[in-house]
């Protein structure tokens, strides 16, 4: 009799607890495996439709080639509106409430921090597909946590490389005053430093984000000289820094490196105003013809009428990433996804990344460039895929950075 | 020397536009005393109608110059749409209740823009003739910030004519200055003040249109220009156009050679100088004392009684269903309940300085800032457990509350609640600059509760104690003789002091006992969210507190209860259902403003009194 109560009660448990754990495991075949994607929707729009947009092809795909083992994937999207407390609620419900297996997304750095310490204490797989900040897998990082996209620190070291075979020594540079600005500027300073001891800085401007001075801080700068310019502004402070400093010559017989800049969100608002000659991370999306990305562009364009940005690639390659995972791991249990996602390789539109295991950092890289005016419009010339892999600091120096559990 | 110069032009261009907005602003504000949160909407609105006409147009100067004039008769147009349907029905709605109206028109604007004219930002042509740039001292300086820089004192002159040498013009100012007695003499308000709204709301789209060759237009324009707008509106003096002239040069200069010295001041700059002039000067620097718009005789607000046998019993049932349900509900729903708790306490606490004490505050998101990283520094430096932080928050909020609010409660009306929002913005940017101890933007992480407090149950339970308890003993002190001080020294500062009582003394305890409750709140809110940002003490949060506070009814107790629990829930709800949860949040705050001008709870309590006769 006693037997037969607890018999019972260890199998409404074990119902429960595998219930909660592999969501669909115990239930039909079929039953849809549900990814929550929680990112600034209408804080930033004009980043993040091109991303949801490739977000939903990517799955569309995914489902239309037999879905993961003949499970269909699907994604609850929901809007932190540019505030990490609510992503973090959001989250909560994410887990709870819709019981996706995993989490993904997030733009701005410190919601992507925000998610990646609730992953971490609520023991379920974040995907980090855009927050650039080192934190998210140095400092702060920890087992939950994984990063897509080349980080603030990969792409500094990608211009450094370039900025050094500058003949120029006096280098003023300018960033938008939050965490992105200030360690870009300091990765800059300090990988160039070492790589050019000769060069000075003779000048910084921090304006604040999404409100530039433009006039003022263009004068700023040209008042201290510089023979070149690293610039990290972005978006409207972008545009704005532009137009002020072409009208004031700024940019005349001055080197200008630039983070970013090349990404057609950041490029085509520019219209023919873009600047020629400057140094950037980009995506030259048109002039991309290889056998991973053409047929991206093109299935892009037929779903949207419209071309895809860098957001569309990040958007498109989490989801491939986040199906490779499904592909990879015997359940959807969170460890069992974890250790799958340690490691992983997946061919992105951009080519083969990896995961890494040492800080879950992918290898996905950016291609560097030089801008030129095209018909009109801003594009990238004599640009190379510039592959994560080979700007990522050495393993020993990342083991000083990332706590060793 | 040269560079020092071009400095210094760059400077009066920025004080030029800036002044263009807050001009508007300072007019309407003048007449009407609305504080017109959707002024920087109406000034993204001038620069997208701008774009629009500016590219769709021929090219040449008819083109363009009459694209930019267009835009800006059109937005004077739709503000005038905006006050005949919306302000005009609440005017005599408590102070600062259409504050929540032009919050609502600010939503709706944000998401009809985006649907209109989509999310990529836009860049303007520029403009026919200023395109290049001329040589100042041999250093090159566009041709069209030395247009702006014209254009800020023409404008200028001519609305001083219009204000000196019109018929209208005397009319507004005598309604700036009394417009009880203007009505008395039998001018016909209503049409001053549309005439008026229109005019501001011109001067808006104005600014936006002429920032098009300038600027990229985008979505985010509005909320960057409106706190500066104000800044200039209160630093000159509310309602003065010179002063705000004087504001805008001294903010624009002020930040053309502040990022020499500091680069990294920017963020912080303006409110600096704001809290600095409103120290000295605590009218701005050409205001006048308000001539007391309440205060009078026969204007004190209604009696606070004890609550009703039918509310207490609605409260207790509440409260009970607060302490049964959760155990059966899921773990989101208890983190969503525990949120809401917090959100009570929180709105609670600006109620006791809203309601009893009579001063409103644009910065309380401070205290429940300053709350949550208490807490979190003591976890992160100190490694204290969850309970000496949670009783840390009080603390550390309480005593900035002390320090603030010596200066704030100085202050009366508006220029209290700028204080307030200066204040706020200071410790917004150390939080967010001091990148050592704070960890800046990225926040403190791994806030999470200890052991014994982590199931969410648990937390929820502890949250509902402390929450529920500082509300009721929030209430408590409203009855107390404390709070019939306060609300003394509300209705008639004169006569409380007459009568013995230190106003001062007991606005700047109420301020900080105000605070501290707050504190607790942000101490809370940190253990449950597990992680600390500056957006704790942003202003969008700040805001939230007054929407919360007014949506429920500044002159009833119950009043911060219902409007934190129908604000937070309803964003809750929305934000999960659909993607325009922007705009229906603001269609739904401007219905709610048109039929429940009391707030929520002043309407149910207008209700009761009428079936059941004065309390």
């Amino acid at each position: 009799m006693v037997g037969r109560v607890i018999g019972r009660r260890r199998i409404l448990a074990g119902a429960g607890m595998a219930a909660l754990a592999a969501p669909g495991s115990i239930r039909a075949q079929g039953e849809a495996i549900r990814i929550g994607e929680i990112n600034s929707y209408t804080a930033q729009p004009a980043f993040l439709q091109p991303y949801r947009n490739a977000w939903l092809l990517a799955q569309e795909q995914v489902n239309a080639a037999g879905g993961i083992n003949g499970r269909r994937i699907e994604t609850v999207f929901r809007d932190d509106a540019g505030r990490p407390e609510d992503a973090v609620r959001l989250a909560g419900e994410l887990v709870n409430a819709e019981k996706v297996a995993l989490l993904a997304g997030g733009f701005l750095s410190n919601v992507g921090l925000a998610l990646g310490d609730f992953a971490n204490q609520n023991k379920k797989l974040f995907v980090a597909s855009e927050p650039l900040t080192d934190a998210l897998v140095w400092s702060k990082g920890n087992r939950y946590t994984f990063r897509l996209r080349a980080s603030t620190y990969m792409q500094s070291a990608m211009l450094v490389e370039e900025a050094a075979k500058l003949p120029v020594k006096r280098w003023a540079t300018v960033a938008p005053n939050y965490e992105y600005g200030q360690s870009a500027v300091r990765w800059f300073k300090e990988l160039l430093s070492r790589a050019r001891p000769d060069v000075q800085f003779v000048a910084e401007q921090f304006p604040a984000l999404g409100r530039i001075d433009a006039g003022a801080t263009v004068q700023a700068l040209a008042a201290a000289n510089p023979e070149a310019i690293f610039n990290v502004t972005f978006g409207a402070d972008l545009t704005n820094f532009v137009r002020q400093g072409s009208t004031r010559g700024l940019f005349e017989r001055r080197r200008v490196v630039s983070l970013l800049t090349g990404e057609p969100e950041y490029l085509d608002p520019l219209g023919d105003e873009a600047p020629e000659g400057w140094i950037v991370t980009g995506y030259p999306w048109e002039q991309i013809d290889t056998p991973a990305h053409t047929p991206f562009r093109e299935a892009y364009r037929r779903r949207w009428n419209d071309y895809p940005r860098l957001g569309s690639v990040v958007g498109y390659d989490t989801v491939m990433a986040i199906a490779a995972l499904l592909r990879k791991s015997p359940t959807l249990e969170t460890e069992a996804l974890v250790d799958a996602m340690t490691g992983l390789q997946f061919q992105s539109v951009l080519g083969p990344v990896q995961f890494r295991t040492i800080d879950h950092q992918s290898t996905m890289g950016a291609f560097v460039g030089r801008t030129v005016l095209k018909n009109g419009k801003g594009a990238m010339a004599d640009w190379r895929y510039a592959d994560g892999k080979d700007y990522l600091p050495s393993d020993d120096v990342v083991r000083t950075l990332r706590p060793q559990a | 020397m040269e560079n020092l110069v071009l400095q210094a032009l760059s400077g009066l261009a920025s004080a030029s536009s800036l002044f263009l907005v807050a001009s508007g602003l300072t007019v309407i504000f003048g007449v009407s005393r609305v504080v017109n949160f959707a002024h920087g909407s109406f000034y993204m609105l001038g620069a997208y109608l701008a774009y629009t006409f500016v590219t769709q147009l021929p090219r040449g100067h008819l083109g363009f110059w009459g694209g930019v004039l267009g835009a800006a008769l059109l937005v004077g147009l739709i503000g005038l749409v905006v006050e005949v349907l919306l302000l005009r029905r609440i005017y005599r709605a408590p102070e600062l209740f259409q504050l929540l109206a032009t919050f609502g028109v600010v939503l709706i604007v944000q998401e009809l823009t985006q649907m209109v004219w989509g999310a990529q930002d836009l860049l303007g042509p520029r403009a026919p003739g200023l395109r290049g740039s001329t040589e100042v001292f041999g250093l090159r300086f566009p041709l069209y910030e030395l247009f702006l820089i014209g254009v800020g004192p023409v404008v200028l002159g001519l609305l001083l004519l219009l204000f000196h040498r019109t018929r209208w013009g005397t009319l507004v100012r005598a309604a700036t200055q009394d417009r009880e007695m203007v009505g008395a003499l039998g001018v016909n308000q209503r049409m001053l003040f549309t005439s008026v709204f229109f005019l501001g709301s011109l001067l808006a789209g104005l600014g936006g249109a002429l920032q098009l060759p300038r600027e990229s237009v985008n979505l985010h324009m509005d909320l960057s220009i409106i706190t500066e707008a104000f800044v200039v509106v209160v630093v000159g003096g509310l309602g003065s156009l010179t002063g705000a002239a004087l504001a805008a040069l001294l903010i624009g200069e002020l930040h053309a050679f502040g990022i020499l010295i500091v680069p990294k001041i920017t963020l912080v700059l303006v409110f600096l100088v704001m809290a600095l002039v409103l120290v000295v000067r605590p009218h701005g620097l050409l205001g006048k004392p308000e001539v007391a718009a309440r205060g009078g005789q026969g204007s004190a607000e209604p009696m606070i009684g004890p609550a009703p046998a039918a509310l207490r019993w609605l409260a207790l049932a509440v409260l009970a269903l607060a302490v049964v349900v959760p155990p059966f509900l899921g773990d989101y729903a208890i983190s969503v309940l525990t949120e809401l708790a917090t959100a009570v306490l929180f709105a609670a606490s600006l109620h006791l300085i809203m309601g009893p004490g009579g001063m409103a505050s644009f910065g309380h998101a401070a205290y429940f800032g300053l709350g949550a990283y208490g807490a979190a520094l003591a976890a992160q430096w100190l490694g204290a457990p969850m309970l000496a932080g949670l009783a840390l928050a009080p603390v550390a909020a309480g005593v900035f509350g002390l320090v603030f609010g010596y200066f704030c409660v100085r202050l009366s009306g508006v220029y209290a609640a700028m204080l307030t929002l200066a204040f706020a913005q200071i410790a917004w940017s150390v939080a967010f600059q001091w990148v050592e101890v704070t960890g800046g933007d990225n926040g403190i992480l791994g806030v999470w509760p200890d052991a014994w407090a982590a199931p969410k149950l648990v937390f929820y339970y502890l949250a509902l104690a402390l929450c529920i308890g500082a509300t009721l003993l929030l209430r408590r002190v409203v009855h107390a003789p404390f709070g019939y001080a306060l609300r003394a020294q509300r209705d008639s500062a004169l006569r409380a002091e007459a009568i013995g009582i230190d106003a001062f003394r007991t606005r700047w305890l109420g301020f900080a006992l105000a605070a501290a409750a707050a504190g607790i709140a942000g101490g809370l809110f940190a253990y449950g969210k597990g992680s600390v940002f500056p957006t704790f003490m942003g202003i969008p949060r700040s805001v939230d507190a007054l929407l919360m506070v007014l949506l429920g009814g500044v002159q009833t107790l119950s009043g911060p209860i219902i409007g934190a629990l129908a604000f937070t829930g309803l964003q809750e709800q929305l934000v999960r259902l659909t993607d325009l949860w922007r705009l229906i949040l603001g269609v739904v705050i401007v219905a709610l403003v048109l039929f429940f001008p009391q707030g929520l709870a002043g309407a149910v309590r207008a209700r009761w009194e009428a079936r059941h006769g004065d309390a």
